[in-house]
Formats: C-alpha cells, sequence, structure tokens
C-alpha cells in the first residue's frame, strides 16, 4: 500500500481533530475547575501593589 | 540601603512607561484619524490632494493606515500589554531600560514613517509599506518588547499566567514572525529595496503576513485587553475561563490559515483559494466564542451599562467586533467574494473593525487607565465620555452603512452585462454614483475623529495636578475604578 498526500491531509485533520476534543476535556475536567476560578479572579488580587506604587509616585512627585 | 530593602520588600510597578504609551495612544489617534479624514475628503473632492506628489491619496493612504494601526493601535497595545503583564503576575517589567527603549524606538519608528511615506519612499506591500531601515529598527524594538514581556512573565509571582497574557504574548511572537519573513528584501540604496519573494508567492506571503496582521495585531493583542479590562470594569471575573482556553488555542490555530482569501480568482492555486475561504469560514467559531464570553461577563451587571460609559464602549466594541467576524468569513466565501472585492464594500468592513472594534475597545481601556495611571479615582468628566461613545458609534455606524452601499452598487454595476455582452457601465459612472456614499463616510470619519478630540480634553484634565473631577451625571454611579 502506497500512501500518497491525500493520506496526508486525512491523517492531519483527524489529529487536529483529537487535539480539539482533547483541549475540550483538559478544559472542562472538574480537577482544574479550582485553579482556573483562582486564575480567573487575578485580575481582582493585586490592588495593594497598584496603589503602593500610585502613592510612591506621588511621594516623589 | 534601607531604601534598596523597601523597593525589594514593597514593589511597586512600572507605570511610567505604560502612562507614555496611553498618552501617545491619544496622540496618534488624532493623528492618523486626522489623515483618515483628509483622505476620504479626497475621494469627495479630489482637487484636495493639492496637486502636490506629498499629499496625493497614494501616499497620504498608507500614511493613514500606518498611523491608526502601528501608531495608536500599537501605542495602546503596549500601553495595555505592560500594564496586564504586571498587574497580573504582580511583578515589576523585567527592565525599565528596555522598557524605556522599545517606547523612545517606538516613536522613531512612527517619527520615520511619517516622514518617509509623504516622500513616496515604499515597498508598496499594504501594511508593510515601510523601507528596509526602518523595518530593521522595527524588528529591534519588537525583539526588546519580547523579551521585555516574556521576562516578566518569567519572573511572576503568581503560579498561573493570566488568559489576556496568553492572547498578548501570541501577538507578540506572531507578529515578529510574520514582520521579519515578509519584509525579508533585497535593498538597491538606502531607500529603496526589493521583496525577497517573486510572482504568486510574493503575494501569498504578502497577504499570509497582511491577514495575520489583522488576526494577530489587530485581534489577538486587542483580546487580550478585552479579557483583563472588561472583567475589570464589570468588577466580575471572566464569564468562562474554560472558554478562553479553547477560544485562545482555536483561534492562533485557525487564523494563520485565512490569508488567501485575500487572492481570490488571481494567480494562485485554486486549492490554496478554497483552503483560505474554509478556514476563514471555521474562523467564526472562535471569534463568537471570544465575543460570547466577553459579553457574559456581564451577566448579571447589565445595568452598569446605564451608567458606566466605559464598559457602553466595550460591549459595543464587542458587539462590532461580532458583526465584522460574521461579515469576513461571509465575504471570504468565492461567489460572495466575486461580488464584493475591490469595491468600497472592503473599506467598510475593514473599518467596522478598525473603528468600532480595535479603536473603541482601545479607548474604553484608556479610559479605564487613565484615572488609575494619574493617581485619580475616575475621568475628569464622565459626561464626555457618553458624549464620545455616541460620536464613536453614531461615525462607525454612518461609515459602514454608506461602505455597504457603496459596495453593493459598485459591485453591480461592474459586473452588468447588456444582451450582446458589452459592459452596462463604464468604470467612472460607478465612481459618479459612490459619490453620495464618500460624503456620509466623510461625515462619519469626521464625527468618530471629533469624538477623539472631546477625549482629548478630558485626558488632558485629568492628568492635570490640583483639578478636581466634574459632578457625575444624575443618576450616574462611580465612572471608573481603580
Amino acid at each position: 500500500m502506497t500512501m500518497d498526500i491525500n493520506d496526508l491531509r486525512g491523517i492531519s485533520t483527524a489529529l487536529l481533530l483529537i487535539a480539539f476534543i482533547g483541549l475540550c476535556i483538559w478544559a472542562w475536567s472538574s480537577k482544574r475547575k479550582q485553579s482556573f476560578d483562582e486564575a480567573a479572579n487575578l485580575p481582582f488580587a493585586d490592588e495593594e501593589l497598584s496603589q503602593r506604587t500610585t502613592q510612591e509616585e506621588a511621594r516623589n512627585g | 540601603m534601607s531604601e534598596l530593602n523597601a523597593a525589594l520588600e514593597h514593589p511597586t510597578y512600572n507605570y511610567k512607561v505604560v502612562r507614555q504609551f496611553a498618552i501617545m495612544t491619544v496622540v496618534w489617534g488624532i493623528v492618523g484619524m486626522l489623515v483618515g479624514v483628509l483622505i476620504a475628503a479626497q475621494l469627495a473632492w479630489p482637487a484636495l490632494n493639492f496637486d502636490l506628489p506629498w499629499t496625493s491619496f497614494g501616499r497620504m493612504r498608507p500614511l493613514h493606515t500606518n498611523a491608526v494601526i502601528f501608531a495608536f493601535g500599537g501605542s495602546a497595545l503596549f500601553a495595555t500589554s505592560y500594564y496586564v503583564v504586571q498587574r497580573t503576575t504582580q511583578a515589576r517589567l523585567i527592565s525599565d531600560k528596555l522598557a524605556a527603549f522599545t517606547f523612545w524606538g517606538w516613536q522613531a519608528v512612527i517619527v520615520a514613517a511619517a516622514v518617509t511615506l509623504p516622500l513616496g519612499m515604499t515597498s508598496s506591500k499594504e501594511y508593510a509599506e515601510l523601507e528596509w531601515p526602518i523595518d530593521i529598527l522595527i524588528a529591534v524594538v519588537w525583539v526588546s518588547y519580547a523579551i521585555v514581556f516574556f521576562g516578566t512573565i518569567v519572573k511572576r509571582k503568581v503560579s498561573h499566567i493570566y488568559v489576556a497574557n496568553w492572547f498578548f504574548g501570541g501577538f507578540i511572537v506572531t507578529v515578529a514572525v510574520l514582520h521579519i519573513i515578509n519584509s525579508a528584501a533585497m535593498p538597491v540604496d538606502a531607500t529603496k529595496s526589493y521583496s525577497a519573494y517573486a510572482g504568486t508567492v510574493d503575494a501569498m506571503v504578502q497577504w499570509w503576513y497582511g491577514h495575520n496582521a489583522v488576526g494577530f495585531f489587530l485581534t489577538a493583542g486587542f483580546l487580550g485587553m478585552m479579557y483583563y479590562f472588561v472583567p475589570k470594569q464589570a468588577e466580575r471575573p471572566v464569564y468562562s475561563y474554560r472558554l478562553s482556553i479553547v477560544h485562545f488555542w482555536a483561534l492562533v490555530a485557525v487564523y494563520i490559515w485565512a490569508g488567501p482569501h485575500h487572492l481570490h480568482y488571481t494567480a494562485l492555486p485554486d486549492w490554496a483559494q478554497s483552503l483560505g475561504m474554509v478556514m476563514s469560514i471555521i474562523l467564526l467559531a472562535p471569534s463568537w466564542g471570544g465575543m460570547i464570553n466577553g459579553m457574559m461577563t456581564l451577566s448579571g451587571a447589565w445595568h452598569k451599562l446605564r451608567t458606566d460609559p466605559i464598559l457602553r464602549f466595550m460591549v459595543v466594541s464587542l458587539s462590532f467586533y461580532g458583526m465584522s467576524t460574521f461579515e469576513g468569513p461571509m465575504m471570504s466565501i468565492k461567489t460572495v467574494n466575486a461580488l464584493s472585492h475591490y469595491t468600497d464594500w472592503t473599506i467598510g468592513h475593514v473599518h467596522s473593525g478598525a473603528l468600532g472594534w480595535v479603536a473603541m475597545i482601545s479607548i474604553g481601556c484608556i479610559y479605564h487607565l487613565i484615572p488609575v495611571l494619574f493617581g485619580k479615582n475616575r475621568m475628569y468628566s464622565v459626561e464626555l465620555i457618553n458624549v464620545h461613545f455616541w460620536m464613536s458609534t453614531i461615525g462607525t455606524v454612518m461609515y459602514i452603512a454608506s461602505m455597504w452601499v457603496n459596495g453593493i452598487l459598485q459591485g453591480l454595476m461592474w459586473r452588468a452585462y447588456n444582451e450582446d455582452g458589452t459592459l452596462t457601465y463604464t468604470f467612472v459612472e460607478s465612481v459618479v454614483a459612490s459619490h453620495p456614499g464618500y460624503l456620509v463616510r466623510l461625515a462619519g470619519g469626521a464625527i468618530f475623529f471629533g469624538g477623539m478630540l472631546v477625549m482629548a480634553y478630558n485626558v488632558y484634565m485629568t492628568t492635570r495636578k490640583g483639578v478636581a473631577e466634574q459632578a457625575l451625571p444624575a443618576g450616574s454611579a462611580q465612572g471608573s475604578h481603580a
């Protein structure tokens, strides 16, 4: 049996589909829920640092 | 010594470079859009090119595109990415000096573009017109940008890399690759070079670059903004963090293949055209996934739209993003493209994305940023943000509606045949028929530009020391949050 370019096309399509489904399963696995929740709250976790920056800038003119 | 210890124990952020880029976003926005208004007026009244080579449409148009994409959009991207990467890694930029170099280097690129393009120095590649010495400077600045950004991620104080940084990172890496490959050229002298590629390959490399400039510079980077500033302004985390991960990988994996739709019915092999079309249609899914993720972040907080014009800017920008990412796949279908290509519909589509999405999300983010960066509670005038919002929205709608009408009109006139096979209309008849649309487009663009002047005044008043904020409009909640 000889392979040609069309086998490559089919295989690559199948691999990409598997990769996409794998990504979805990985992302929606309940094991990761907690760490994703923490990550989603990162924009709200650093107010102190930002305030310190503006305070120091005000002090140093 | 005690000061050094204090700095180590109590680190601060580098807000200086963010401030510089944020202010220049407003400045270059005004400059770039003013040139846009000029060339829109030239299409309505060609005498406005003043019969001078330097102010002719062919030289002003690349000046406009470079100024709005790379000067305005670029400054917004630098400002927000430097801000977001610090705030979500809780680490200061890895090098203040290198960050300052990216600021001054990028401004030097912009000034060089503003000088060389009117002089007619061009590589003639769309959105990559700048000649090789400037291309080299861009590459050096961009690599420095990558070092500052990824260096900061490496020294992060939290374990997770927040999703906005994935989008910014993808944008930085891809733009470096696109720019270096597409700009490869053989110099003849200091101001003239020829592309390293020839014929159809040159066209394909150009539109692989061109469409991914849209996909990564004008989309992935601004999605990075969305994933930080929309949750921040709405004061709630993103709707689905899981969807944001699938969104990122699906978007970057598909976008890179869409370029051939710029070359339908050309010498490009038919299979490559069809591949570009199919990939462009698939692109609808990740694009809308991202838009829905941004929109749904407001679920339970929709009432804030009534009182917060900054949030309104962001949500309407997402609506325009959804609209133009539906329109784009549709226009990439070869039979639709046979009607739309080379008409004003394309220009309308671009501005639905550029004004509606890119500019409005940037404007919303800058309004969020300026008070934080200058130690104020909120912008000087919330009412003026609202005025700006309506000017932007009305201006964009006028612009794209007139270009839809013009585009379909032109497409239908160009393809009309008489019974004996001759063309029904001459080209110039389609130009005459386009004139009313050009006037409406000029008016819409001028209104959008006027909104930027309102913004400049509001930003100036906010940055002044000792100037109190204006009273909030009746029934309004706090306009901005640190």
